[in-house]
């Protein structure tokens, strides 16, 4: 897929999370805005992932550590066709199985995630039988930078590195915020790279909404031989809409009437300016 | 009772054979091999052991995804650490997600004795009782053990599996059956039946003994399976005898005893009824088979329970 390709579809993603948002009356506005070009481009660029091959063996994995973003989840599932994007009418409503985070039972998802700092152990889990069994497939996790603080985290990375788990690719949504205030506020996160690298990985970083830095950085994946991979993609949380963007309220905010409709004629401009610019 | 070998080398024998014929079998320890007994398995099979270091909440997250892989996992600390620090990843990473892992609980209950609280597992029936999706089982004895290692590999599902470092005696004869969720009954007496579970069960059958002395009819349940509940076994009991005594490793409080008790109530039962367990109190210090005796966990013990509640020969 173009470059202009995955724009195009982070446009559209962008609207699907916010009416999902609005429909349910619920949901992690800001920081699924935030990471949505990375599933974007994990998705339909990087993971050899599709509801035919989900029992594959050798597929590769996606574990979403940051749980909360499961709108922006949903989302891409939705449209790699694991399931309807009607189902998500009924997104945290009762006796429906599209909860406020991940699970298991929705087609696409592997392992059920949402209390924070559990997704990466799993994930090491995962590569680690990847290493031992000598299948090709690669784990790719997303990390919130506010669930750093969780120091299952650390344990996980000393092992990812110990095991030189050089198919792992650990990616942080680094937008800087979490749901009190700037994490450098909260507990001061930096140096956030240096302290990866000092763990052992392979530390790449990149503009975490930039379609054509991601599509480069994943691509050389792994970074090095034998080093568990950390990308910090700087992203800004409630990102694509002007008054989300970098809006601590916007955490868990739902769009009323009026922001829906501005927020969708912002993104129609947009998906415009992709088409002038291709 | 002949005395057979500590639990904990049971349950390493039983994974050394198990993995003799299978390399998914894993098990993952927590700087814990040699607490374990693992050290042969890990001398033997060492691509089939991953080692954590000291951290037990990444070694249930980690279980969980070899799990999902296709392995069968083993995720041995001890008990009093898993259970508590590592009992959401329990909750989520395994249960919740549906993970087949098998949680080995070691050194549980007071095992680790005079060290003091910090490394007594007196929770973890009642915390994993109320996890949804879990099996728990506290074998008594050797062959209980082994039985439930095995139970827990061909099951599939999640499963929580605890047991201390004694030496503990054989309670079975050749001919012997261990079903998950099924209460083995010892034996049968109609004055008072002793539902125990665990490394308290040979206690139990210690002071059967000594009440059958006195001319009482006594019986011994080992409910070596804590979830699901055995309750027909329970009922059972209390129908046909005249007073039970619960006994369990574990606090008084969401254990074995408050299991029999809910099942007796719900079902309109009444009969005289006490839970020995540990109360609500820092544990005095002492070797597991001292406080034993300190809380009435003995034949001693557990057959004054008996005579309180039968108000029979009520001996202090």
């Amino acid at each position: 897929m173009s470059i202009q390709d995955l724009q195009r579809k982070s446009v559209e993603y962008r609207k699907t999370i916010l009416k999902i948002i609005h429909h349910a009356h619920a949901g992690h506005t800001g920081g699924s805005l935030s990471c949505i070009d990375i599933l974007n481009v994990l998705y339909n660029h990087v993971m050899n992932v599709s509801p035919d091959t989900f029992d594959d063996p050798t597929r590769d994995r996606y574990v979403q550590s940051k749980g909360h973003s499961v709108e922006a989840l949903y989302t891409v599932l939705a449209d790699k066709g694991f399931f309807p994007v009607e189902d998500l009418d009924t997104m945290e409503q009762y006796g429906s199985h599209f909860t406020g985070h991940p699970t298991r039972d929705i087609p696409g998802i592997e392992q059920n995630t949402g209390a924070l700092g559990h997704g990466l152990s799993v994930s090491v889990g995962m590569a680690l039988a990847a290493k031992l069994d000598k299948r090709p497939y690669r784990v790719f996790t997303l990390l919130g930078d506010g669930e750093l603080t969780e120091g299952s985290s650390w344990e996980a990375s000393m092992t990812a590195a110990h095991y030189k788990l050089d198919n792992l690719v650990v990616i942080i949504d680094r937008n800087k915020l979490q749901i009190t205030g700037p994490t450098e506020t909260v507990v001061a996160l930096e140096p956030l790279a240096d302290k990866f690298a000092a763990f052992g990985y392979a530390v790449r970083q990149c503009d975490g909404n930039d379609i054509a830095a991601l599509v480069e950085t994943f691509d050389r994946v792994p970074f090095e031989p034998g080093k568990p991979n950390l990308i910090l993609a700087n992203t800004v949380k409630g990102k694509g809409i002007s008054f989300t963007e970098n809006v601590v309220a916007w955490h868990h905010k739902v769009p009323t009437d009026d922001e829906l409709s501005r927020a969708m004629a912002e993104l129609d401009r947009a998906a415009a300016e992709i088409e002038v610019m291709a | 009772m002949e005395t057979g070998k500590p639990n904990l080398e049971v349950m390493a024998d039983t994974l050394m054979a198990l993995a003799e014929h299978d390399r998914d079998l894993l098990v993952v320890t927590s700087d814990s091999r040699g607490s374990g007994k693992l050290v042969p398995f890990a001398a033997a099979f060492p691509d089939q052991v991953v080692e954590v270091g000291i951290a037990e909440q990444n070694l249930v997250g980690i279980a969980a995804g070899l799990a999902s892989a296709g392995k069968k996992v083993f995720a041995v600390s001890p008990a009093c650490f898993l259970t508590a620090r590592s009992l959401e990843q329990i909750k989520n990473d395994v249960a919740y997600s549906d993970q087949p892992v098998t949680v080995v609980g070691i050194s549980a209950g007071v095992s680790y004795g005079s060290l003091g609280t910090t490394h007594h597992s007196l929770h973890d029936y009642a915390v994993m009782r109320t996890i949804n999706n879990i099996d728990v089982l506290a074998p008594a004895d050797n062959f209980e053990t082994a039985e439930a290692i095995k139970a827990a590999y061909t099951l599939r599902r999640p499963v929580y599996v605890r047991f201390g470092k004694q030496a503990m005696p054989h309670l079975y004869g050749p001919g012997a059956t261990f079903e998950v969720g099924k209460a083995n009954v010892l034996s049968q007496g109609a004055d008072v039946t002793f539902v125990a579970t665990g490394e308290t069960v040979p206690r139990a059958v210690q002071a059967a003994a000594v009440l059958e002395g006195e001319g009482l009819s006594c019986g011994v349940i080992s409910v070596h399976t804590l979830k699901p509940f055995d309750e027909a076994a329970v009922l059972d009991a209390a129908a046909n005898t005249r007073a039970l005594v619960t006994v369990e490793e574990h606090s008084i409080f969401g254990g074995l005893g408050e299991a029999c008790a809910s099942a007796l109530m719900q079902s309109g039962v009444r009969v005289p009824f006490k839970i020995v367990g540990l109360p609500d109190d820092h544990t005095v210090t002492g070797s597991q088979n001292e406080i034993f005796n300190h809380y009435g966990i003995s034949a001693d013990g557990l057959a004054n329970t008996a005579r309180q509640l039968l108000q029979v020969g009520i001996t202090a």
